[in-house]
């Protein structure tokens, strides 16, 4: 028992390396999505305060809004402009309906308000798009498709064409976004926004543009992820469970550190695929959907602020 | 007119902390629950008593449940349904080891077994706060989900892999299975529920539940008051796991007949926590009142739209649930961020000073 | 005094504070600190302080703004631990303590910004202070009548009288959220109170009052150190409130002891003279 559990695993990684490399790849990969989807709920956690749950569900709804308009005989780029004004209009209508009228409320209020939007924009995108499983238009947006084929290590690794350019577009995204906030008058006035709601307002910075637009930009990372996890399996509301595992990522990573969030991500998704891969066949499998929650768990314990969160010191 | 406290003097400090100090309320009371034990059994009939009651009792038991935690304690839990669930499958495995103990017995007893499970999913309560906490009782409803799926030791290796409620009987009469008659489910019910939150109400109203809200409002005043956190915090993970236990329970042999994994799953622990919201945090008649509304909602929009003449699919309905439940948890926490249970104490004072605004 | 009159009122025959800790001689050092430094990773909030409280006494910790007053408190009251130094309480020496142990052995205080259960009632949050004095088990509790209830109506009893004392009857069943400021200062105190205390820390019991108010306050910490008996240590940074009331002053700078003694002697020291008008090094 101990021998399966502490030594064979181990065996077998060295055993097969070629195995290794994409079981890791392949967690790389995920991982990157689960960064991605944890990237916007840093964001928005930056600059407002709010611990947005829904931006696992911003994502499916960016996806879906794409792939339907694109059913609904729109050109794909056309649709993909579109649903980015779509986005757009999101962070407008939560910035004026949500945050506005709860401003100053404790975090937990605004924490709940994203649930009822969860909720909201479940009913709403499959009223509009319908709730069937869709496929996503890679291909109409360019975006490479296939396998390469690496033979290394004795083997064979296969790493898909789409995974790939993923990993490309989430690191210019990223390096975009720490130019924005570094660089911009704009990124200045988002990290005032971030430390103090109302110190920020008296030196004249609008908290109501600022919101949409790090709404705004948190919509787009949500597109940019929902596209590329659309094109790893479809498009449907069903993706909402594996929304879920950005939040373990951002116990892990701090909920205000970009950096933790694709650190985290990449941690959670490595760690779960090679759990599921090497010791999930001992208790009979599927334990993908519950290690990652037990890695962050395990991980709060002994760092209750996160890899690169600040240690909080108590005052009273 | 009639709501009015005028006079009734109270003499002693143990009639000023009665829990229903005002007269009104206990004639209220006392007429609600006459109506529950015995017009609703008598007049009810069987669709009202199975689709309607039943299952809002056993959604209010474990709204209550999570009330205690959430509303009461103050740590988040999104794991209501696994919780729950703990209780089935415990309820399930007693009765069917032990098929001669009474139902009832198993079924407040399957509370126990979740209770435990809360209290080593509420351990990292002392280190880890608020949405962190969220984190791990997240891990407890994928994990205890995961084991209702994987573990056929758990389902008596059926091959549906779904449990069944067995035939039980309580005085010789059925009280699950196909001849079980709604009536007695109903009563059954109706008596667990009505048992368990008359315990909640003590709870809440002593020492303990002060404990809890101290916890909530102001931890570390709590603390330097000499209330120790942990075994505070786990006391109520225990107790709310115990509520959301029996409730499963309950939910699967009483209402359903038999009940997969899916049911327990994380959609339930949302819902559960709506019904918290909207009825009010830290309330028990908030618990009940969200219950009715959130269950309520589908069956009252289904109805609706064909006395409206519209003709409308049951999916389209489903979605237009979900939009309204979210539009409305957004309204709630604007307008009256504590709940129905708040409205329902503006309405009580409105009425106490009537006619006059106040 | 009125408020003389008034607590001997509330003192009549009544259970608040009758089980009094006299393992102490009033006079005698009912708390020592001994070279205790505090530090947050770099930053050294308390370096090398010794001080004593004695029983019966109203001791002042004052010093200008950062200067580790609130910092001490919550070295005394175990929620920071210190790297260096020793307390002892009643005789007995601890290194590490919970806050929870601290108020087992008798150890209340109040909070420079309000730290009430917003959620609950004046009456329930002063309750909530006799937790530690309530017997009843879970399973009592479950009940709540027979003996819970007769439990709760005992310290509900005494509560009242704390109650009385204060002057807060009008408030009784309000949620603390909507009580003025000042108000909430007092039921903060009232919870203090309600642990029976052999040392009550009070931090900046007299912040953002008005000088009516400030007034009621002084003259209830009074009551409190002269009546009830209760050792108190508290940090003020109105002069004139520190002078009158205290019986010795502990002055501080950034974290280190600078005078101690009599509010006179204090006054006249020169450190605490540059400490707080400033000095040209």
């Amino acid at each position: 028992m101990l021998y399966n559990i502490f030594i064979d695993p181990f065996v077998q990684m060295a055993g097969a390396p070629d195995l290794l490399v994409q079981a890791l790849w392949d967690g790389l990969v995920s991982g990157v999505l689960y960064a991605l989807i944890a990237l916007g709920f840093v964001l928005i956690f930056k600059a407002s305060g709010v611990f947005n749950f829904a931006q696992g569900i911003m994502v499916v709804f960016a996806a879906l809004t794409l792939v339907g308009l694109y059913e609904k005989g729109v050109p794909a780029w056309v649709a993909l402009a579109l649903t980015l004004v779509v986005m757009f209009l999101l962070a407008v209508a939560v910035e004026r309906v949500v945050l506005r009228p709860l401003v100053n409320q404790p975090d937990i209020i605004l924490f709940m308000a994203t649930f009822g939007l969860t909720y909201f924009l479940i009913g709403f995108g499959e009223l509009v798009f319908g709730g069937n499983p869709k496929a996503m238009i890679t291909e109409q947006l360019g975006l490479p498709r296939g396998v390469i084929d690496v033979e290394m290590l004795g083997g064979r690794v296969s790493l898909q064409k789409i995974d790939i350019a993923a990993a490309i577009i989430a690191s210019i995204m990223v390096a975009a976004l720490a130019v924005f906030f570094q660089k911009t008058r704009i990124g200045r006035a988002l990290r005032a926004v971030a430390d103090s709601h109302k110190a920020a307002l008296s030196v004249g910075i609008s908290l109501n543009q600022i919101w949409v637009i790090v709404w705004f930009t948190a919509g787009v990372v949500a597109l940019a992820a929902g596209i590329m996890w659309g094109a790893r399996s479809e498009v449907s509301f069903a993706l909402e469970i594996v929304a879920l595992k950005a939040l373990p990522v951002l116990v892990l990573g701090g909920f205000t550190s970009v950096p933790g969030a694709i650190v985290g991500g990449l941690i959670i998704g490595v760690g779960e695929k090679l759990g599921e891969f090497y010791w999930g066949p001992l208790v009979g499998g599927g334990i993908e959907t519950w290690l990652a929650y037990f890695i962050a768990l395990a991980f709060l314990l002994f760092r209750p602020q996160g890899l690169f969160g600040e240690k909080i010191i108590e005052r009273i | 007119m009639l709501y009015r406290e005028t006079g009734q003097f109270k003499t002693s400090y143990k009639a000023d902390m009665a829990v229903f100090p005002i007269r009104q309320d206990r004639i209220g009371l006392a007429i609600i629950l006459l109506l529950a034990f015995v017009a609703m059994p008598l007049f009810g009939g069987g669709f009202l008593l199975s689709a309607v009651m039943i299952p809002l009792l056993v959604f209010a038991l474990a709204a209550l449940g999570l009330n205690l935690l959430t509303g009461y304690t103050g740590q988040l839990s999104l794991g209501t349904a696994g919780f729950m669930g703990v209780g089935a499958y415990a309820c399930y495995k007693l009765t069917t080891f032990f098929p001669e103990v009474n139902l009832i017995v198993w079924i407040l007893a399957s509370g126990f077994f979740s209770a435990a499970v809360g209290v080593v999913f509420g351990l990292p309560s002392l280190r880890i706060k608020g949405f962190y906490l969220a984190v791990a009782t997240l891990a407890a409803q994928f994990f205890l989900q995961w084991c209702f799926i994987r573990i056929p030791w758990l389902y008596n290796n059926n091959v549906s892999g779904a449990i069944e409620a067995p035939v039980r009987t309580l005085f010789g009469m059925p009280i699950t299975g196909p001849h079980a008659t709604p009536e007695l489910r109903y009563l059954v019910v109706l008596s667990i529920v009505a048992l368990l939150t008359w315990i909640a109400s003590n709870l809440v109203h002593g020492r303990i539940g002060r404990s809890w809200m101290a916890v909530r409002d102001m931890d570390i005043a709590a603390e330097l008051m000499g209330i120790r956190l942990l075994p505070t915090k786990l006391l109520a993970f225990a107790v709310s796991s115990f509520y959301c236990g029996v409730a499963g329970a309950l939910m699967v042999f009483l209402w359903y007949g038999s009940a997969e994994p899916e049911v327990f799953s994380i959609s339930q622990s949302f819902l559960i926590l709506f019904m918290v919201i909207i009825g009010g945090l830290g309330s028990l008649i908030g618990s009940f009142l969200g219950a009715a509304l959130i269950y309520g909602l589908p069956i009252v929009l289904k109805s609706l739209f064909p006395m409206l003449g519209l003709s409308v699919g049951a999916a389209t309905v489903e979605h237009i649930t979900f939009m309204v439940v979210g539009a409305m948890i957004i309204g709630f926490l604007i307008v009256e961020p504590h709940g129905l249970a708040s409205i329902w104490r503006t309405i009580k004072q409105k009425l106490r000073v009537w006619p006059f605004p106040y | 005094m009125n408020g003389q009159t008034m607590s001997g009122q509330g003192m009549n025959g009544l259970a608040l504070f009758s089980r009094r800790d006299d393992s102490v001689a009033k006079g005698e050092p009912l708390l020592t600190v001994e070279n205790v430094s505090l530090r947050f990773g770099g930053v050294k909030a308390i370096s090398d302080v010794s001080f004593d409280i004695r029983k019966g006494e109203v001791r002042a910790i004052i010093g200008p703004n950062g200067a580790g007053k609130t910092s001490m408190l919550n070295v005394i009251n175990g929620f920071y631990h210190p790297q260096e130094g020793r307390i002892s309480f009643r005789g007995q020496t601890r290194r590490r303590m919970r806050p929870s142990h601290a108020a087992a052995q008798g150890i209340s205080r109040t909070f420079q910004n309000v730290a009430l259960f917003k959620g609950m009632s004046t009456l329930d949050n002063i309750m909530a202070g006799r937790t530690l004095h309530m017997k009843r088990g879970f399973f009592w509790q479950l009940w709540r009548h027979g003996p819970a209830l007769d439990e709760e109506i005992r310290h509900r009893r005494v509560v009242e009288e704390i109650i009385d004392f204060l002057e807060i009857e009008a408030v009784r069943k309000t949620p603390v959220g909507k009580l003025p400021y000042g108000l909430q200062k007092r039921v903060e105190l009232g919870r203090a109170l309600a642990m029976e205390p052999d040392l009550l820390l009070l931090d900046e019991p007299m912040a953002g009052m008005n000088l009516e108010e400030k007034e009621d306050m002084c003259r209830f910490i009074l009551d409190v150190n002269n009546a009830f008996g209760v050792t108190i240590a508290l940090i003020e940074h109105d002069m004139g409130v520190v002078m009158d009331l205290s019986d010795r002053v502990v002055v501080l700078e950034y974290g280190r002891k600078i005078a101690d003694g009599a509010p006179d002697e204090v006054k006249a020291s020169q450190a605490v003279i540059d400490a707080y008008l400033g000095v040209a090094h």
